[in-house]
């Protein structure tokens, strides 16, 4: 998780879906409007929230609005792949 | 502190929850949408970037953060329902150095540990109360909390809180920033971006004034509980913004961090032993300690579950062991566990006899058991170390051992106090056969210490002296 493909457009938001319980805060905390709910259902039979793949504005207010810990990761503007953070 | 270039998982989580039961070892028990979650993750942060996590010991509550100790790569104590503040103060001033965390909720925090909470705080305890206020019991279904609100129907008040008979929602920002003591008391919530920000920035300064020894910071997060409120998680916010809010108005409603406080100033603890000697009025000679014996090395450094019914002297003769330890300068340690005995079960005690400091008191894995009942022996060889030692009270048990790996002392250590004329010496025979086994000890050191165990009743010492010496004869003899 810590490293992604170099070719990624920085910021970009990560939302693992078998960590995420669908509660969907994410989508409605994000100001840019770049987070949806996935039509898909993940193992436990939540729908996921997704990044739609572009538009992210790295403010991290989903990061912080996520109840659970490791679902999302926020990739910020200055993120180098690859760099141990 | 760097500027962060990646938000993910903080490390002040574990990567893995490992002591979580069950398969989902990366992801917390919390429902979708819970504000404990959000909580957790600012605090996780907070230790991260002060770089405190090593020294952070963290007091689960009783509630539904009571699993905190899954998730934070801290120490941990789970503390009694609203006892939290309690064990703080022991953690905090025994080791000023550590960032004490007191996490709890409001039916532990404002109702059964209402009076632990206003003490603490009165004392200026140097840690940090990170509340969480969902005016509800979440664990237990959702029954009324000291902080519902009035008029909001829980389990407990289906036609909603009448503050006639069930008073009105405590709000314990503001009896908290009444007293003297405590440096920093606010009050945030997470019920929008703006708000998470700012419980984001009060974590951060609560446990910067614990780092520097400020004293007691009390920071109250109002959090979503979408399931005790009945509500998708978007609503609950709502919920926080039009009905919670009003009660329990947002803010800092006490900052004196900047202050000086010497006035309350904690000295530190007193840990020599000669000064708690001199104090105490207790004056000692050392006294001279026995020279260790060799000892088989499957019964060096044991661990010893002794178990029985209720009356049989199971805690005296763990307590014999152990003393008997200390006089050969053994580490020693006796845990007694009082469990359902009355009610027919078992009563044990853990007795640790060993070289190196001990860590844990309670022996679950122990090497050797001795079982004075059925039920003790059918319960501890279970869990007793492979090719253990098995000393069992053949009097009363008329079964074997199922474990073909240990190896098996069956002694009538009722009979023999019987035999004796009390069967209530028979603690004293287990003694007795334990030394005789193990030879970790005199048989002879033990009973010079029966004095100080029995009183000084000499027939009783004169039959606790001959308990002690079949218990050994009968295995010396035997096998």
């Amino acid at each position: 998780m810590e490293t992604v493909n170099g070719e990624r457009e920085y910021p970009f938001c990560e939302i693992d879906p078998e960590e995420c319980k669908g509660c969907h805060l994410c989508v409605s905390s994000c100001p840019a409007e770049v987070l949806e709910v996935s039509d898909n259902l993940n193992s436990k039979g939540f729908h996921y929230a997704e990044y739609k793949g572009s538009g992210c504005i790295g403010c991290g207010f989903c990061f912080y609005m996520c109840p659970e810990p490791g679902a999302i990761t926020v990739y910020l503007k200055d993120y180098e792949p690859g760099k141990a953070v | 502190m760097a500027k962060k270039t990646v938000l993910r998982k903080p490390k002040g989580f574990l990567d893995v929850y490992k002591h979580k039961p069950g398969a989902e070892k990366d992801r917390t028990h919390y429902c979708p949408g819970c504000g404990h979650g959000i909580l957790h993750k600012l605090v996780a942060e907070a230790l991260e970037d002060l770089d405190v996590v090593d020294r952070t010991v963290l007091m689960s509550p009783v509630g539904c953060s009571v699993f905190a100790y899954y998730y934070f790569d801290t120490g941990h104590f789970q503390v009694a329902h609203g006892r939290a503040p309690a064990v703080a103060t022991a953690v905090s001033r025994a080791n000023p150095d550590a960032i004490t965390i007191s996490y709890q909720g409001d039916g532990d925090l404002a109702a059964i540990g209402g009076n632990n909470i206003l003490q603490a705080a009165n004392r200026g305890e140097n840690f940090v109360v990170f509340f969480v206020n969902n005016a509800i019991y979440g664990m237990t279904g959702g029954q009324m909390a000291p902080t519902t609100l009035e008029g909001q129907k829980t389990t407990t008040t289906p036609y909603g809180r009448n503050p006639l008979t069930d008073g009105y929602p405590i709000k314990m920002c503001e009896v908290i920033s009444q007293l003297y003591a405590p440096v920093y008391v606010t009050r945030t919530s997470l019920h929008d971006n703006a708000n998470v920000r700012k419980t984001r920035n009060a974590v951060r300064k609560a446990i910067q004034n614990v780092k520097e020894k400020k004293g007691f910071s009390f920071v109250e997060v109002l959090g979503m509980c979408p399931s005790g409120w009945k509500m998708s998680s978007t609503d609950a916010q709502r919920w926080i913004e039009e009905e919670m809010i009003p009660v329990f108005p947002l803010g800092v409603y006490k900052d004196v961090t900047d202050e000086d406080r010497s006035s309350i100033d904690r000295p530190t603890p007193v840990h020599e032993v000669d000064r708690v000697l001199e104090a105490l009025d207790v004056t000692t000679e050392k006294a001279e300690l026995l020279s260790k014996r060799e000892v088989e090395p499957r019964y060096a450094n044991p661990s010893i579950r002794a178990s029985g019914f209720g009356g049989q002297g199971i805690m005296s003769m763990g307590q014999a062991i152990a003393r008997v330890g200390m006089k050969y300068g053994y580490e020693v340690s006796w845990l007694p566990s009082y469990g359902p005995e009355m009610r027919g079960g078992t009563a044990n005690c853990s007795v640790k006899v060993q070289e190196n400091k001990i860590g844990a008191c309670e022996a679950t894995e122990p090497t050797v058991i001795i079982a004075m009942n059925r039920p003790s022996l059918e319960r501890f060889e279970k869990i007793l170390q492979p090719d253990g030692t098995i000393i069992y009270n053949s009097t009363l048990i008329e079964v074997e051992p199922t474990r073909e790996d240990a190896e098996v002392y069956p002694v009538p250590i009722t009979g023999l106090a019987d035999d004796l004329g009390n069967t209530r010496v028979q603690s004293m025979v287990g003694v007795g056969a334990f030394a005789g086994v193990t030879d970790l000890f005199d048989p002879e050191e033990v009973i010079k210490l029966l004095p100080e165990m029995f009183g000084s009743k000499a027939s009783l010492i004169e039959l606790n002296e001959k308990a002690v010496r079949a218990g050994y004869e009968y295995v010396k003899e035997n096998f």
